[in-house]
């Protein structure tokens, strides 16, 4: 049945600095625990295969994957087809050991801003450093772009995950293009 | 008058010609020109009129410190006042206006002022205006706001874009002159990332035009070798046209980039403000050179010294043929040199000074046969709208005249004085140099950082250095600091070392000649662009205004736009004389940002247009939109009002749609509405403490409403908990209260109660929650399949996880409208798929879409209150008659103990009851009741006030609710409540509840 869909059903633009686009459905978790718990760290590993991430990292490997949140919050990331079966092996794994896990997928939109110059394009809207060598693949911010709340890391260099809230996704949409638009340039971080 | 020079100008290319207009005429300049520089090329010498006596003025600076040369730019979409020509990079094409004039700028009917300026001083309009006091807002406020005013203000939007860049370095050096630029390299050299800016287009400041050799080499090819060494490092950055223009706390440095100013058809954002974390900031700031004040220094033609200099070297413009120079220090003659270098005539030097040898740069000119007259000064200048000559007087005494000498410039030089408004900014101190008689950065005394130590360093003139050799290793040295404050080694490298040239010392003059009478100091004007004389500042001082701040007030020196950039200095100087007292215990007034002004654009970023602030969708809101929804702003929220179908009016929808619900069957996007979820073992108790009522005792599978109250006891939000399972609950929130309910929960958990067992999250986005509302509700569920919705199965106030249609849902029965209803949670991915389902199967039982309009309607019905209005931030829930919400048998809950204050429990507090207009008409929103008598302070006092009114289209009749004094106790009274439009409404007090009191409909 086709009746699930995207906020923006996958819109995407490349008329500027930047390739912009909606990402397909992503299945997020949002886990809140003692990230030193055994059986935390079980759930979130054991779900998605991957380590638990220091703070500000993402472990990432495709589709799957654990981010840090928040002392005590991680995201843990898997195929969209998958978050039944996810969160339950979660909450098995989770036990008695006092927790909250719970889907979120439906409630984010997933973003990818793409090319060489994708870090002006979000150096433009949040507050955060990222000169490439402070902001690597690999490491995960929960920060604001221009007026809303967003998170994003780097898979790989040059593109961006962007996670903001659905309600936000026009907004956020519109907001990377105009960033993204066509002679915008900094070259701020092209020197290095 | 003035004119092009045959050759020369290093930053013009006469190869190049532009066209450009200037009040219709269309002119001609060269690429590399700015406005200022291509109209005295075109012998534009008076380019506006002065603010307050309408007098003609000209252009006085080269840079950004100009007061007079104002203009409008561009026209339409691009239109923009109060731009400086001295900074206007000239652009084929360019159109600029002078300002303030009328009708023209040649003949200005507003010069009268000039006239009368002797019943003009300091404070008239303070003086003059007051009385009688209507006559203030009725004539004289009206008049003056026509008068006045430099630029028009745009007419339509502006058709450019802009944005803002974060950006991080170790070491940001504001300024591009020699200064700037060794300090970056000392800087960079360490290995600290540095990011350069610099205002201009061009790099190396004044170092080009005042000359120079450092080791060895023309400091011009000096600057050359420095940028391109610079730009091949990977750690710097440099960026021209950028302009430092406020220095805050933690190293926050705003940068103003303007990007396109000089090159309007480029693509890209206009301005882009850089905001920026610094580890040390570096002001490299240069310095400004002051005016002299003497009778007539307003007149167009008299010019600052190096901006005569600049004219000539630079752009190859001659301001006049005949200049006459009029200094304290030996800068200015090097404006008597390159005049004649350019083969132009400079009959005098009147140097305020008499020193006892002569320095080499006086023996340089009169060398090069120029006349130079020791301890003489200017009387007055001669002319109207261009200066024919000066009166030469000596400066020791009252402006006898000895000899009157013609010319059509004068270069005049008060001496310098660093910019110290950067290092200003966030607390760094001043200390004043007598030698120099300037302010300049007290070392000791730098902006400190959260560690306590400095994190800005001035370097070059911007420190008070003024010599070549001096600013150099003072710029390299500032740039160890830099690099050793961010964590790097020092460079080991040895400052540049230039040939050092001997100046004799400069002579303070504050006013020329030094007994100037009440005539001439009358005619010495101090700033230009507000209009402020010696006499003015004398006469404020005289009043009483003994502080500078005051001062600056009253006599608005340093108050336009140039923000006293000229004239500061020289203004507490006179100040200072004024009240006896040394300039250092004058002070100055505080050094604000922006260092120049910035525009709006930049300052307000990409937000505009579509993006000008976040709108939030709900996963419906296409088809709402498709479907004829009138928007209503709900915090960032749109919700439709109603759905507004072909041939009606909102109204009309309105009616329908609340109609319909009662007697078929409607939907309503609830999916706004807040969803937490709060989790752990202490979960209940947590909850006990947040509601007013019990939530603890909740059974699984059931649903109750409750009121939250701030720790002052007012309600802050109401919503229906229901308990999922044993440690589990799902809290409703207001639309609006989502987020801060969100944060309220984590702020009690993370500062009070840390060691309870407890998470919450917010899970609002993660659903659509649709509902379905109406007799017909329950019929249309069970067409569309699934889940027995039965009162038996799921009666009222409990709610099921199921499948409806095929479709994973979460059903809740829970009513907003007293009507049968069922508020049905799925993903909101599937939210839209959902509601077309919903609505192909209710088109059997009447469906229609509902908006919130209509859900107020329904719920105003049935007296159900609504935070927001019934609440605004004062209400407790004892005047809403929600007693039975409050529970007694919990010992504490978050506003508890507020609600025992003796105005809490005041029997008169204003209380919530129905309001049934005596025919049936709609009372106005926000009416107050009145009552007998007035208060103190005339007006009629009042017993109570509207805060919900609709026309029920159920009941056909309006209905109210509000608050009263002892409202509940008056049943059947009638009250008068006075409208705007001039009539007065009766309402009587009824029962809130005005539909289904017993609640049947619901409960079926």
């Amino acid at each position: 049945m086709s009746k699930t869909v995207t906020a923006l059903n996958g819109a995407s633009w490349e008329g500027g600095i930047a390739h912009i686009s909606e990402a397909p459905q992503q299945g997020m978790i949002t886990l809140l625990g003692d990230l030193t718990a055994a059986a935390v760290i079980k759930a979130a590993t054991g779900a998605t295969g991957q380590e638990m991430p220091a703070q500000g990292k993402a472990q990432c490997a495709g589709e799957k994957g654990v981010c840090w949140m928040s002392p005590d919050e991680v995201l843990v990331l898997c195929p969209y087809a998958e978050i039944d079966k996810t969160l339950a092996k979660i909450k098995a794994d989770l036990g008695d050991t006092h927790s909250l896990a719970v889907d979120v997928s439906d409630a984010r939109a997933l973003f990818v801003v793409q090319g060489p110059n994708a870090r002006e394009v979000m150096a433009k809207l949040a507050p955060v450093d990222l000169h490439p060598a402070t902001f690597t693949p690999g490491m995960f911010r929960r920060t604001r772009m221009a007026q809303v709340p967003a998170a994003f890391w780097m898979q790989e260099e040059d593109a961006f995950n962007v996670i903001c809230f659905r309600s936000n996704a026009q907004y956020m949409f519109d907001l990377l293009k105009t960033a993204a638009q066509p002679g915008s340039e900094v070259g701020y971080f092209a020197a290095s | 008058m003035s004119t092009r020079l045959a050759s020369g100008g290093r930053l013009v290319d006469q190869g190049q010609p532009i066209n450009f207009s200037f009040n219709g005429n269309t002119l001609k300049g060269y690429a590399g020109d700015t406005l200022a520089s291509a109209l005295l090329a075109n012998d534009q010498m008076l380019v506006g009129r002065s603010f307050k006596y309408h007098r003609p003025r000209g252009i006085v600076a080269s840079g950004v410190e100009e007061p007079n040369a104002l203009v409008n730019l561009g026209s339409g979409g691009t239109f923009e006042p109060n731009q400086r020509a001295t900074t206007t990079e000239l652009f084929d094409g360019l159109q600029a206006t002078s300002q303030n004039h009328w009708p023209s700028l040649e003949f200005d009917v507003g010069a009268i002022n000039a006239k009368l300026a002797r019943f003009m001083p300091a404070g008239f309009y303070y003086k003059m205006f007051i009385h009688p006091r209507p006559l203030w807002k009725h004539v004289y406020e009206p008049f003056i706001r026509q008068a006045a005013g430099l630029g028009k203000a745009p007419k339509v939007r502006d058709e450019d874009t802009y944005e803002h860049f974060y950006a991080f370095c170790d070491v940001l050096v504001v300024g591009g002159g020699m200064a700037g630029l060794t300090a970056a390299k000392s800087a960079a050299a360490s290995g600290a990332q540095v990011l350069v800016f610099e205002q201009t287009a061009h790099w190396g400041g004044r170092a080009p035009v005042d000359g120079g050799i450092v080791d060895g080499t023309p400091v011009d090819k000096v600057v050359d070798k420095l940028v391109s060494e610079l730009s091949d490092m990977p750690n710097v950055t440099m960026r021209l046209r950028t302009m430092g223009a406020g220095v805050y706390d933690h190293g926050y440095v705003l940068g103003y980039e303007q990007l396109r100013d000089h090159a309007p058809k480029a693509q890209g954002p206009r301005h882009r403000l850089w905001r920026i974390r610094a580890g040390h900031v570096i002001t490299a700031t240069g310095a400004l050179e002051r005016p002299l004040s003497f009778a007539g220094n307003d007149i167009p033609g008299v010019m600052l010294a190096s901006a005569v200099r600049d004219y000539v070297v630079n752009y190859g413009v001659s301001p006049g043929d005949r200049t006459v120079v009029v200094t304290n220090n030996d800068d200015a003659y090097r404006t008597a040199l390159a005049i004649k270098h350019a083969g132009l005539s400079v009959p005098v030097i009147l140097d305020a000074r008499v020193p006892e040898t002569d320095s080499p740069l006086m023996t340089a000119a009169k060398d090069a046969g120029i006349r130079v007259l020791m301890g003489h000064g200017v009387a007055k200048v001669l002319g109207g709208k261009r200066v024919t000559g000066v009166a030469v007087c000596a400066q020791a005494g009252e402006g006898a005249i000895l000899e009157e000498i013609e010319c059509d410039t004068v270069a005049m030089s008060g001496g310098w004085s660093p910019v110290v408004h950067l290092w200003s900014h966030c607390g760094g101190k001043l200390s004043w140099d007598n030698d120099f008689a300037m302010f300049r950065p007290d070392v000791d005394k730098a902006p400190t950082g959260q560690d306590g130590s400095g994190f800005v360093s001035a370097a070059g003139a911007a420190n008070g250095h003024f010599g070549l050799s001096e600013v150099l290793s003072d710029a390299h040295a500032s740039g160890g600091t830099a690099a050793k404050a961010t964590g790097h080694a020092k460079s080991r490298r040895k400052a540049p070392k230039a040939e050092s040239v001997d100046e004799a010392p400069m002579a303070p003059v504050w006013l020329m000649p030094q007994g100037a009478g009440v005539t001439l100091r009358g005619k010495a004007w101090l700033d230009y662009q507000n209009d402020v004389k010696v006499s003015d500042v004398q006469l404020a001082a005289q009043e009483g205004f003994e502080s500078v701040e005051h001062a600056k007030r009253y006599t608005t020196l340093g108050m336009a736009t140039d923000q006293g950039k000229l004239s500061n200095i020289n203004g507490l100087a006179i100040l200072s004389d004024a009240l006896d007292q040394p300039i250092p215990q004058t002070g100055t007034t505080t050094f604000r940002p922006p260092y120049t002004p910035i525009s709006m654009g930049a300052i307000g970023g990409e937000a505009r247009g579509e993006v000008f602030q976040p709108v939030r969708r709900t996963a419906m809101y296409d088809w709402h939109e498709a479907n004829g929804a009138d928007w209503e702003p709900v915090g960032q929220w749109r919700r439709p009002l109603a759905y507004v179908q072909p041939g009606e009016n909102l109204h009309d929808a309105v009616m329908r749609e609340t109609k319909n619900v009662r007697e078929n069957l409607g939907l309503l996007d609830a999916s706004t509405l807040g969803k937490i979820i709060v989790k752990g073992p202490d979960a209940g108790r947590f909850l006990d403490m947040l509601y007013t009522n019990m939530m603890s005792t909740l059974k699984p599978g059931k649903c109750r409403y409750g009121l939250m109250c701030g720790e002052n006891g007012f309600l802050i939000d109401d919503g229906v908990v229901a308990r999922i399972d044993e440690d589990t609950f799902l809290c409703h929130t207001t639309t609006g209260g989502a987020e801060h309910i969100h944060g309220h929960m984590e702020e009690w958990l993370q500062t009070e109660w840390w060691d309870w067992k407890v998470y919450v999250a917010n899970v609002t986005e993660q659903y659509a929650q649709i509902a379905v509302v109406g007799p017909k509700a329950r019929a249309a569920l069970e067409a569309l399949g699934g889940m027995d919705v039965s009162q038996e199965e799921l009666g009222f106030m409990e709610w099921a996880d199921g499948s409806i249609g095929g479709f994973d849902v979460r059903v809740y029965r829970i009513s907003f409208s007293g009507e049968l209803s069922y508020e049905i949670a799925v993903k909101a991915s599937e939210g839209q798929a959902f509601w077309d389902a919903l609505m192909a199967v209710g088109a059997a039982h009447d469906v229609m879409p509902y908006g919130t309009e209509a859900l107020h309607i329904l719920r105003a019905e049935k007296g159900f209150i609504m935070i927001g209005d019934e609440t605004d931030g004062t209400v407790i829930p004892q005047d809403l008659g929600l007693h039975w919400a409050l529970s007694k048998k919990k010992e504490d809950y978050l506003g508890k103990r507020a609600h025992l204050r003796t105005h809490m429990a005041d029997p008169t507090r204003w209380k919530l009851v129905g309001l049934e207009t005596t025919d049936g008409s709609v009372l106005p929103d926000g009416a107050y009741a009145v009552a007998e008598g007035t208060n103190d302070n005339g007006q009629r006092n009042v017993q109570g006030r509207v805060t919900s009114t609709y026309h029920s289209p159920n009941l056909d009749k309006g209905i109210a609710m509000g608050l009263i004094l002892n409202g509940p106790d008056r049943m059947g009274e009638v009250l008068e409540f006075p409208g705007t439009d001039g009539k007065t409404h009766s309402a009587r007090i009824v029962s809130p509840v005005f539909y289904d009191p017993e609640g049947e409909k619901q409960n079926v």
